[in-house]
């Protein structure tokens, strides 16, 4: 009996072995230096010879090593030849909402209802997601957990993705609220005899009344006593002070246009447009109200056939070109596994004209602002959060992103996962080299 | 006034005894009409072009006696005076549904059927030769009328559903002597399509290739049942034997599907009529090489409503190329010499049709042209040319009388004579009052204006400036006005009532509000010349109003107006990716001539080569992608768990415009490979990427043959709510496999050793993969699966070529190397399903160092456009040298796909199919500048740029066009926009 228990106990801990996520890392201690490397800012700036001293978690500096006179601390981790970038940032994700895509039983992306600020992605977040742990060998470090669904899908939260559970894992919660802007088209109904393409929806007006009429609900509860509870009114107060963002899903002109009066017409404090296909055609109107974009993800084909073929790479530049602060997403099919390309994203965006440090900004330091987490990430500047990689080549290009080291928050996260495991034990099965 | 109603009664009775004079008569003496009628000084089109000016055509008993200029006129004849008159055979539509009702979907039921719902006939539901047009058919004298007044006597109609649907028949739209009279043949022809039927749920097939297939089957299985080998009795193939003789109509509803129907046509020995879609003129010149008759609807689209600049924003170029461009259809068709016919099919209303047609005149189609399409075309398709669509001696007297030229837009349809009957639209006897009259009364000045149709005549009556309300009725010869008394305050009216006479001015009673009459004169004002550039003709020039846009390759947008040349061409000073020995050459020079790479070195020349300087680019072979989904029509037939009699060559869509973008991307082969529905799939398609090309020369012809199968999920129907079908689990996919190849060897060896057999379109497909003349591409997942499948195959003695998608090939790499069985993976794809959960990206990686020939696939249309990209990450995913990575998206796929004697590598001697790209061709940040195949350049990145601008001005020059047509008050259509998602393994058919 005994010796089954035993049996049982050793067969438990190697399901957990070959299941569970990696560990998360123990918190900095001691403080290191990475010496030598390209340090890629985030900011648009390069120290080709950095000296990049971390300690207690933050960048206590970031230097040219040929001209500062810092003094190293702690360990010594040699980088020449080697590339630093700050950890980069996937907005618009439901990583840790589902595992499975077709598994229904895992997925947590949208719950039922229309208008349903008052739901909470965080709680959901799976720290230990299989998907999650790996984004990290490429760069991926920070994610906005976001609900989908509904016209008002919920609240996200901002995560690190090397965590015991969502409330470690938590960088700022409940700071925006989705909304998916009405579509000015509906889909035929082919098994009724319809035409199955797309055509302007009669109820485009009615959507969006009915928006704005939940925005006035909203203030209205807001502004009186609040005696009997309304999760939904109540969860709407921070758009009207500034302290949570309303993210506004919208791809179209017209709806960019609405999208736009509706913040003006409502006195919505903060707004970022996220898609944003057509946003070049009212970018100056963007400028003006001070809203930026987190475009669409930029490897897809274009809406229609007329467009450039080079439309979705170029979007991008179209909008840093008009003034628009631009941040990449990357919703869409299978989102959640290909999240971990955003660098090569980035990458095809430079390959069409823009500047590599511009197109290494729309992963960092952009969308940092426009999640309002700059203060703390986005850049490799002194005081903020040491949570950033190293890479044996330039990072946003497919060839060269080879990571060596991770770090979040000071803390060196392991680079394993479910797959490297998988790869290595194969690899030393048919004794290759890995 | 009596002898018009005399005459209609002589006819009517006539007609009415001849029907019925089998029939015993209770109800009075039973007498028989032997009359005549003679319509006498008309201009007669006996045929289109056999046209008596002023001739006589003299009928009985429902059809023509004789016509000619001298005709004797026997005493027994009623004569009716034509003088100024045209008549013509009256109008065929022979792709109709008249007269029967549009059957309903078949609703209800959450899991497909794939068993059919009838016995005693074809296993299929969808195959319904047994089926008749009368079976369904009731007359209906309101759709009769409506055809009648569109110029129509005669139409050929039909149950429009189902994939064999049966005969039609054909019927003459006379509202008297009942059916008797009315069915001219009982079963005229007999009518296919490519959609199924919408009264039947059974699955199959669920798709274009399958209905195709669907046809070709039947065809075998009647061949086999004619010669009594079939054990059990089959009404329907009974019935497809019968009707086998008849003309063959087949509803393809669009160009490609056309050409795909005569296709279908070709294998099975019928030469059939076509339904086309009105879009043959982007490619006349396949339509004419069909050599088929067509029947072409004339719906031509309406202008797009675009004064709303968001929405046309989303309008496709190729959409309003249609709308501009349409109307030309009739004119390309007949210019090019290819025989049609006219039908109202797809048109809302019948009585759109004479507007629609006057369009495709005024495009160019010549008005005999026209004639013939509407008459002795059809009539002729039919087989009754010598009673239908003339007015020879012996025709049926189905006849319009009109008051001119039938295509001019102020002509008036007078007469439609069906069988000998009259129906009168206008009378030809009714005066033309129309006009402006002047008239006194009570000393008050009125000024009346009459307008409208000869017999509808609106009216318009204004004293002094005021117009003043009024109403006229115009019947019988009299004419009864009604007008509001000048002073408006007072709710009063003024009667007139009038004769109309032999003169031109109104004389008759008013009739004042206080009961009071009088008389009235109105006097005719002259007709007022209205030509206001002294009186010179108009300019002959109608035709060139019209502005239609050149047709382009395709037609749409980045099509090309001249498709490109092979040229010789000499790439100066590139680093070339060989995939050779060679590896990667700097600083080389390579020729391409008559589409070939004719040669490598340095300092190469050419006299007449077109010198491009690539000085710090590089020139690679072109991208092979094994696995796309991207220039097709269909992509699963899922309505069986083997769908190998279907095949990806039927439905080639290359009109694409993936097929640029993915030029744009420097691919230039593909494999077109049926989805993952069913464990065997479909035969693949394997394509050179020419934009611009039919359909047809976009295939490789060259290539070896190919059928996808696929494992797991998917084919078990694990994801979506299905529990019928078989297998639902991995074991049942063994035991399905093991199935099919038993029953394909013993076919094989029943077909070799001479004895008779059925000819089964899937038995012959599976037995082509046993005897090693077709590979395998196989979806798989799991390494239990994969492993089943090599041993299936192993125990018949073939080999799995290549396991696609294979994301647990790093599994079983050895026993892959093994077998030799090649891995065409995704890169870094997974977390989608339950079975890619141990999908890794360093799959490529292992597969290839482990020996199996490795590719990288997309199984995506906009991935496939960056397998560049996609190669790449086998070097960061796992450390494979940068020249076997590139290899992964070039060599390795023309090896897998047996092409790699013709592309793959640059070598002297294979085909010119390169990429010339700014950069390291697997940097993110390189480019395709050329792509090129066969020395033709398909995509170049500074002619693209021109491209776009033409798109830009194409697209402004045609909104305004609209805007016009708005402006003129023509009715418009909302915008559409085009719900394009790309294809994948599991995508159905849409609106199929």
């Amino acid at each position: 009996m005994k010796h089954l228990q035993h049996i049982i106990l050793v067969f438990l801990v190697g399901m957990v072995g070959a299941f569970a996520q990696q560990t998360p890392a123990p918190e900095q201690t001691e403080a290191y230096t990475i010496i030598g490397a390209t340090a890629h800012i985030g900011n648009g700036e390069v120290i080709e010879n950095s000296l990049i001293i971390i300690k207690d978690g933050k960048i206590l500096a970031c230097v040219d090593a040929l001209t500062s006179k810092m003094a190293m601390q702690g360990e010594i981790i040699k980088a020449q030849g080697k590339h630093v970038y700050p950890g980069i940032i996937a907005p618009n994700s439901t990583l840790g909402l589902q595992e499975i895509g077709a598994v229904r039983a895992t997925n947590d992306t949208r719950e039922i209802g229309d208008m349903n600020p008052n739901i909470r992605s965080i709680i959901a977040y799976n720290a230990e997601s299989k998907i999650v742990e790996s984004m990290r060998p490429n760069g991926v470090l920070i994610g906005q957990i976001t609900p989908r669904g509904g016209t008002i899908s919920g609240s996200s939260s901002i995560v690190q993705f090397d965590a015991w559970n969502w409330e470690d894992a938590a960088i700022k919660t409940d700071e925006g609220i989705h909304m998916n802007w009405p579509n000015t088209f509906t889909r035929g109904r082919w098994w009724l005899g319809e035409d199955p393409g797309l055509k302007p929806n009669k109820n485009y007006k009615k959507n969006v009344d009915k928006a704005n009429m939940f925005v006035a609900e909203s203030k209205a509860y807001l502004a009186g006593d609040r005696s009997t509870m309304n999760l939904k009114y109540e969860a709407m107060s921070g758009l009207f002070d500034g302290s949570k963002t309303l993210y506004v899903h919208v791809d179209d002109e017209r709806g960019l246009r609405d999208a736009i009066d509706f913040k003006d017409k409502n006195g919505i404090a903060k707004m970022v447009i996220v898609g944003g296909y057509q946003a070049p055609k009212v970018a100056e109107l963007l400028k003006q109200h001070d809203i930026p974009v987190l475009v669409q993800r930029t490897h897809t084909t274009p809406a229609i056939d007329d467009h450039d073929y080079d439309y979705t790479f170029k979007l991008p530049k179209l909008l840093v070109d008009a003034g628009v602060l631009v941040g990449l997403q990357n919703s869409g099919s299978m989102e959640r596994a290909n999240a971990r390309n955003l660098p090569f994203q980035a990458g095809t965006v430079a390959a069409y004209g823009m500047d590599k440090e511009e197109a290494l900004k729309l992963i960092t330091s952009n969308s940092a602002k426009i999640l309002g987490i700059d203060d703390r990430l986005g850049t490799l500047e002194a005081g903020k959060d040491a949570t950033f990689f190293v890479s044996e080549g330039d990072a946003l290009d497919m060839r060269t992103n080879k990571l060596t080291h991770a770090f979040i928050n000071g803390r060196a996260i392991s680079l394993e996962s479910h797959q490297t495991e998988l790869w290595k034990r194969y690899a030393d099965k048919y004794g290759q080299k890995n | 006034m009596f002898k018009k109603f005399f005459l209609l009664l002589m006819l009517m009775c006539g007609s009415f005894l001849i029907a019925q004079e089998h029939f015993p008569k209770n109800d009075g003496v039973k007498s028989v009409n032997t009359n005549h009628t003679a319509l006498t000084n008309a201009k007669i089109f006996v045929t289109p072009t056999k046209i008596i000016d002023n001739g006589t055509l003299l009928i009985k008993d429902g059809k023509v006696v004789s016509v000619g200029s001298s005709v004797n006129i026997p005493k027994n004849a009623v004569v009716v005076d034509l003088a100024g008159k045209h008549v013509y055979p009256s109008f065929i539509d022979i792709f109709s549904g008249f007269g029967i009702e549009k059957p309903k979907r078949q609703g209800g039921g959450r899991s497909p059927q794939y068993e059919p719902s009838r016995e005693g006939y074809y296993w299929n539901d969808h195959i319904m030769p047994e089926q008749t047009a009368l079976e369904h058919f009731k007359y209906n004298s309101k759709a009769a009328a409506d055809l009648r007044k569109a110029g129509f006597g005669t139409v050929n109609t039909h149950m429009q559903d189902g994939i064999i649907r049966g005969t039609g028949a054909l019927i003459a739209l006379s509202d008297e002597g009942g059916d008797a009279v009315r069915i001219l043949d009982a079963s005229s022809a007999q009518y296919s399509a490519l959609t199924r039927s919408v009264r039947t749920r059974q699955s199959y097939p669920g798709s274009i290739m399958g209905s195709m297939a669907l046809l070709r089957q039947v065809n075998h299985d009647a061949d086999w049942y004619a010669k009594g080998m079939s054990k059990v009795s089959d009404r329907s193939l009974e019935a497809y034997l019968k009707n086998r003789d008849m003309i063959q109509i087949i509803a393809a509803g669009s160009r490609a599907n056309a050409l795909r129907c005569d296709n279908v046509g070709d294998d099975i020995g019928v030469q059939y009529v076509i339904l086309g879609g009105g879009d043959e003129y982007e490619r006349v010149s396949d339509i004419k090489a069909t050599n088929a008759t067509f029947i072409i609807p004339i719906d031509f689209p309406k202008a797009y409503d675009v004064e709303d600049p968001f929405l046309a924003s989303t309008l496709e170029l190729e959409d309003m190329l249609e709308w501009n461009q349409m109307p030309g259809n009739p004119k390309a068709l007949a210019e090019s010499g290819v025989k049609f016919a006219l039908t109202t099919h797809e048109l809302k209303s019948a009585s759109d049709f004479k507007s629609n047609l006057m369009k495709a005149i005024k495009y160019g189609l010549e008005p005999v042209k026209a004639l013939e399409a509407l008459t002795t075309t059809p009539a002729g398709i039919l087989g009754h040319a010598d009673k239908l669509g003339n007015l020879n001696s012996g025709a049926f007297a189905n006849f319009l009388i009109t008051s001119g030229d039938v295509f001019d837009a102020k002509t008036t349809l007078y007469e439609n004579w069906v069988k000998g009957h009259r129906y009168i639209m206008e009378s030809m006897d009714v005066k033309d009052i129309r006009g402006d009259y002047s008239m006194t009364i009570m000393n008050t000045p009125y000024e009346l204006n009459f307008s409208g149709g000869i017999s509808k005549v609106k009216s318009k009556v204004t004293s002094g400036d005021n117009e003043l309300g009024s109403k006229i009725s115009y019947q019988d010869d009299w004419i009864n006005l009604t007008l509001k008394t000048a002073d408006s305050t007072k709710d009063e009216y003024v009667r007139l009532v009038s004769r109309i006479g032999a003169g031109d001015n109104l004389t008759g009673t008013v009739i004042f509000p206080n009961g009071n009459e009088s008389t009235f004169y109105a006097t005719k004002k002259p007709k007022e010349e209205k030509s206001n550039d002294g009186g010179n003709a108009k300019p002959n020039g109608k035709k060139s109003e019209v502005d239609v846009m050149p047709v382009y390759y395709p037609n749409g947008a980045y099509g090309f107006k001249t498709m490109p040349r092979q040229e010789t061409l000499l790439f100066k000073n590139a680093t070339v990716w060989t995939n050779e020995s060679d590896g990667v050459l700097e600083n080389t020079d390579v020729l391409i001539k008559d589409g070939k790479i004719s040669k490598i070195g340095s300092n190469l020349s050419a006299s007449g080569a077109k010198v491009i300087d690539a000085t710090g680019k590089h020139l690679t072979s072109g991208i092979i992608d094994e696995h796309s989904h991207i220039a097709a029509a269909s992509i699963n037939e899922g309505g069986q768990n083997s769908s190998a009699e279907v095949s990806i060559e039927d439905v080639i869509d290359a009109s694409d415009i993936d097929i640029y973008r993915n030029l744009a991307g420097g691919v230039t082969s593909m494999q077109i490979l049926h989805g993952s529905a069913n464990p065997i799939g479909g035969r693949s398609a394997i394509i050179k990427l020419k934009w611009g090309e039919s359909a047809d020369n976009i295939l490789n012809k060259n290539a070896a043959k190919f059928i996808k199968f696929a494992l797991g999920e998917n084919v078990k129907q694990s994801n979506w709510q299905s529990f019928n079908r078989f297998p639902q689990t991995r074991m049942g996919v063994e035991q399905l496999y093991v199935d099919y190849f038993s029953r394909a060897k013993a076919y094989d060896q029943k077909k070799k050793s001479g004895k008779p057999y059925r000819k089964d379109v899937e038995m012959e497909v599976l037995a082509e993969i046993l005897n090693k003349e077709r590979y395998i591409s196989c979806h798989s997942y799991v390494q239990s699966e994969i492993n089943m499948l090599m041993k299936v195959a192993e125990k018949f003695n073939f080999n799995i070529n290549t396991f696609t998608h294979i994301l647990e090939g790093y599994k079983v790499a050895d026993k892959m190397a093994e077998h030799g069985v090649g891995g065409s993976t995704f890169s870094d794809w997974w977390a989608y399903k339950f079975e890619v959960n141990d999908a890794i990206p360093h799959n490529a990686a292992i597969m290839h160092n482990a020996g199996v020939v490795t590719a990288i696939n997309s199984d995506d249309g906009e991935m496939s456009r960056r397998l560049n990209q996609e190669a790449a990450k086998s070097v960061k995913y796992g450390g494979v040298s940068e020249e076997d990575a590139w290899k992964f998206v070039t060599l390795n796929p023309a090896k897998l796909l047996h092409i790699d004697d013709r592309v793959g590598s640059i070598k002297v001697g294979k085909d010119a199919d390169v990429v010339l790209w700014n950069g390291h061709p697997m940097s993110i940040y390189s480019k395709a500048e050329k792509t090129i195949i066969e020395g033709v350049t398909y995509f170049d990145i500074e002619r693209d740029k021109q491209m776009r601008e033409s798109v830009k001005r194409d697209r402004n020059k045609l909104i305004n066009m609209m805007l016009k047509d708005k402006n003129k008050g023509m009715k418009t259509q909302p915008v559409k926009r085009k719900d394009k998602e790309h294809l994948h393994c599991e995508s159905l058919d849409k609106n199929f």
